[in-house]
């Protein structure tokens, strides 16, 4: 639709592969005041981290709306205590702003850590707290001092970045608490796994999966998170990273503290789970039996798939699919996937990729697939429309603009409560691709059915159209 | 534009030594929130949020994940400079990437806690941006979201609009006498609740002017083409002409006792202006409280009620009759945002059910007043009332009053669970289920479609429970 302009500021942020235009993707900027932007703030990324540790506290210091917002929001599951559920605020006043809220902080943590027992406390801070220039990190020694539970500051003050910073500083909670324990000694055949957060149950699958290959899981950070856990992580021979736009610090910290080495995966679709799985198995070559058994259960698990994604190809053959999410990372794994049930992606955007993301997206990206960095509605409208998609993947905040008009779509964002990992993953994502793609009612949404050939004559009468 | 709030230590206020510091499962939203929401229901406007880009984001989501409908807010987006050095420069170049982008004709700015608290005149910024911008009308309302809650930012929100389009220095109106138009106020309600009172104002042949109505652009077609802003809304022309009304109809128990201590709503702002006169009601759920606002309009208007609304009421006492040995003696615990919880609890109180708990995250202070004029004073001993409640402390309280059912919003849905009973979803926000906006409450016809559906959760709760599963009541 050429009646949705760009604004001039954003036109770098576009790419279109095939065009004449050179590839100087602008990316990693704070987002343009007025443009709608869909990404969120610095305090969003470090609650998405932390969020998953399940026995833990995590206390919101500001106002209510940062608390009431993020209540119970994600799909992250535990197996065990269910705090991370809860929503607690400081919920600060009008004479807290004014007199400041220390106090306040400090009364809120004693009482809620003699309520709950929690094994550690994240206390975050939003914008406001920033601006009245509260000493969190002293409030937090000293009520560490008098619980002697971890009290850790999480400095995300919401205008200091962007989300990307957010991960940075739930990294550094992360590795606050990983430093405390005292000797680290190095385990045999052990991973922590990092950047998988349990959504609907995946952190389970993995697990399973490394369990079956005879490899030991120290910690998954932070997916069915326990404080304990994570601070054993220091343990672990290997770092497995999954989400790297908000892990990968941590990692990096780890292996300059720890010479824990790394390793990027994705365990979304098949071919990225396998290659995940060898790459680990290849990692600790010296046990072969490890790479005999990961080697049956890729084949046994494939076997197993297979199929079913054979039936529903059929369907989906030639569709065309649009993405929109948090991490680029995520994309490369979903055009993958994507494209085993015979889907191409004519639209493909992230919240906080970097430049050699963009470069490896376009690298993957047929000619002409639009390449976007932080969009905002009217734009993934107008490319939705232009390239008339098929399906839309994002979140919630994607979810309108995709079905008002008529387009089928699939939550990949924290919020779902389906798994999508792995293997039986990879059957769960082509189920509710097939599902709504091939949905009846896109052919009475008006801008489908205009686009439909005119009923055969004689039909055309019965119906009084618009 | 703060409203009046009774003194802490008075000894009519209602407020409660908490028990504990922290709000734990908040039973609010932030100011701000409201002042979006309110903002969507005015034809072509655009809120924008002036703080950080999460704000934004957040609501949208959370206003999103309600209606099911693009809900787009834009930011001021500040950095770390921005919070040091002021606003001013990324407040206008939001506003005018808002204009650039969407054509508004009106752009809604709510402040938040961080532009509020670095001290950002907005005012004055945005006089200097209309010096030399030739764009939309530019309405501001300060929003802290440490002042009060959501229900808050909207009535301030719709104040401001009105305030704006309807300044004191105007020309003192020429009022027609043939043409009555109202104006109507009727706080926060569902989609379906607006479209109901449209219904009634048509039926009654009287033009009316609501103010929000977002009932057309968050519950809207499929589209053929993208709207960068979705059709419907209160016309910015029809707010213009408020001063001309002949009447102001403002509903919300709550917000009538804080007009009448000194908040200048939209109500009393035209009043005390231009002399319109401003009728105050509690949101009419259930009969009582719809025969007073039907009683009203026909008092207003000088027209008799319309025939089809005495049929419904009928109809409805009808059916309060057929089940009210299912509903009677019953206990509910109630919650959600003050007006609605004090309607709500005479609704339950007049078929029976007794409010046992009535809670609300609001903090007007004058809760507890407004309930005690609405309930029955037979029924009044028997209700706890609080309000600055989170669901942490309702949940402790409610399970000491072994309730039958919860009435509220989806937030309660994890407290409903843990004490095994059923929740009766209403209000705002509905996030677990679809069809949340279009829930009718009020009117004949809203306390019908409310009734059955009690009545009916009560009944599947017995049938389950039985050992047999009865096929008749």
């Amino acid at each position: 639709m050429s009646s949705i302009s760009v604004l001039k500021a954003r036109e770098k942020q576009i790419f279109t592969k095939g065009e004449e235009a050179p590839f100087e993707m602008s990316c990693d900027t704070k987002s343009l005041a007025g443009a709608v932007s869909q990404r969120a703030c610095v305090f969003c990324g470090s609650r998405v981290v932390l969020y998953p540790i399940a026995d833990a506290l995590h206390l919101i210091h500001g106002p209510i709306g940062c608390a009431s917002y993020t209540w119970d929001i994600r799909g992250a599951l535990s197996s065990g205590p269910q705090l991370h559920r809860m929503s607690f605020s400081t919920d600060l006043s009008e004479t807290d702003i004014i007199y400041g809220g220390e106090q306040k902080l400090q009364q809120a943590l004693l009482e809620l850590i003699d309520q709950y027992t929690p094994k550690a406390a994240f206390i975050y801070c939003t914008c406001i707290v920033g601006i009245i220039g509260d000493d969190v990190d002293a409030v937090c020694r000293q009520v560490e001092e008098e619980t002697g539970i971890p009290v850790i500051p999480v400095h995300s003050e919401g205008f200091k970045g962007t989300k990307k910073d957010g991960y940075r500083a739930a990294c550094d909670a992360l590795f606050n608490l990983i430093r405390r324990n005292p000797a680290p000694a190095p385990l045999p055949r052990s991973i922590n796994i990092l950047g998988e957060f349990n959504i609907g149950g995946e952190t389970w699958i993995i697990k399973k999966y490394y369990e079956a290959m005879g490899i030991n899981v120290v910690s998954v950070i932070t997916g069915d998170g326990r404080v304990d856990e994570v601070m054993q992580a220091g343990n672990a021979a290997l770092n497995v990273v999954q989400c790297s736009g908000s892990v990968t610090h941590l990692a990096q910290k780890m292996e300059e503290e720890y010479g824990i080495p790394f390793i990027r995966v994705s365990y979304f679709g098949i071919e990225d789970t396998s290659d995940a799985l060898y790459r680990v198995a290849e990692f600790f070559k010296d046990s072969p039996r490890i790479m005999e058994k990961t080697r049956d259960l890729v084949k046994n698990e494939v076997n197993k798939v297979i199929p079913y994604l054979e039936t529903v190809k059929k369907d989906l053959e030639g569709k065309k699919a649009a993405l929109y999410v948090g991490g680029a990372f995520k994309a490369f794994s979903l055009i993958k996937a994507l494209k085993t049930i015979g889907m191409e992606v004519i639209l493909a955007g992230s919240q906080t990729g970097t430049r050699e993301d963009y470069e490896i997206l376009k690298e993957m990206c047929n000619q002409g697939t639009v390449i976007l960095d932080d969009a905002n509605p009217l734009e993934l409208a107008k490319y939705v429309m232009e390239k008339d998609a098929d399906l839309f993947i994002g979140g919630v905040k994607e979810r309108p603009i995709a079905y008002k008009l008529g387009i089928g779509f699939c939550d990949h964002n924290h919020e779902r409560k389906i798994p999508l990992v792995g293997f039986e993953g990879m059957e769960n994502f082509a189920r509710e691709v097939h599902e709504t793609v091939t949905s009846p009612v896109w052919d009475l949404v008006p801008r489908r059915a205009a686009k439909k050939s005119s009923p055969p004559a004689g039909k055309e009468k019965a119906y009084d159209t618009p | 534009m703060t409203p009046h709030r009774p003194d802490k230590n008075s000894p009519d206020s209602n407020r409660h030594d908490k028990p504990y510091t922290a709000t734990q499962n908040a039973c609010k939203m932030c100011t701000p929130l409201g002042a979006a929401l309110a903002f969507q229901g005015i034809e072509r406007c655009v809120p924008l949020l002036h703080g950080s880009q999460g704000c934004s984001t957040y609501m949208r989501r959370y206003l999103i994940s309600h209606f099911k409908e693009p809900v787009d807010i834009a930011s001021s987006n500040f950095t770390e400079e921005t919070a040091v050095f002021g606003g001013g420069a990324n407040l206008k170049l939001a506003v005018e990437n808002v204009a650039r982008q969407y054509s508004p004709d009106m752009i809604g700015i709510a402040t938040t806690c961080l532009s509020e608290t670095i001290g950002d005149d907005v005012p004055m910024i945005l006089s200097e941006l209309r010096n030399n911008f030739k764009g939309p009308a530019l309405v501001h309302v300060s929003t802290p979201s440490y002042t009060g809650t959501h229900m808050d930012g909207f009535h301030q929100a719709v104040a401001a609009v009105v305030d704006r389009f309807n300044p004191a220095h105007k020309k003192a109106p020429y009022k027609p006498k043939k043409k009555k138009c109202i104006n109507l106020f009727p706080g926060m309600l569902s989609n379906s609740d607006i479209r109901h009172l449209k219904e009634i104002f048509a039926a009654f042949g009287i033009p009316v002017s609501i103010l929000p109505d977002y009932s057309d652009r968050l519950e809207g077609p499929s589209w053929q083409e993208y709207q960068a802003i979705q059709e419907g809304g209160t016309p910015i022309s029809a707010i213009k002409k408020m001063d001309m009304g002949t009447h102001s109809l403002e509903l919300g128990s709550v917000l009538a006792l804080s007009a009448e201590k000194g908040f200048s709503s939209a109500g009393a702002l035209l009043a005390q202006r231009f002399q319109v006169p401003c009728t105050r009601l509690p949101i009419p759920m259930g009969v009582k409280a719809s025969d007073r606002f039907f009683e009203a309009l026909s008092e207003i208007t000088g027209k008799p009620v319309p025939k089809r609304y005495q049929k419904q009421k009928w109809r409805l006492v009808d059916a309060y009759v057929d089940g009210n040995k299912y509903v009677s003696r019953k206990r509910a615990v109630i919650y959600g945002e003050e007006d609605f919880v004090v309607s709500m609890a005479g609704f339950l109180a007049e078929i029976g059910i007794i409010p046992v708990l009535c809670a609300s995250g609001g903090r007007s202070g004058y809760f507890k007043q407004a309930l005690a004029e609405h309930l029955p004073e037979t029924v009044l001993p028997h209700v706890i009332i609080q309000d600055d409640m989170d669901f942490a402390r309702m949940e402790k309280t409610a399970r000491a009053l072994s309730p039958d059912l919860v009435v509220g919003n989806s937030k309660g849905y994890a407290m409903a669970r843990r004490l095994s009973v059923p929740l009766v979803r209403v209000g705002f926000p509905i996030h677990d289920r679809i069809g949340g906006a279009r829930i009718l409450h009020i009117g004949y016809k809203g306390a019908q479609q409310l009734y059955d559906t009690i009545v009916n959760t009560l009944l599947r709760t017995r049938q389950t429970a039985s050992e047999v599963g009865y096929s008749y009541m």
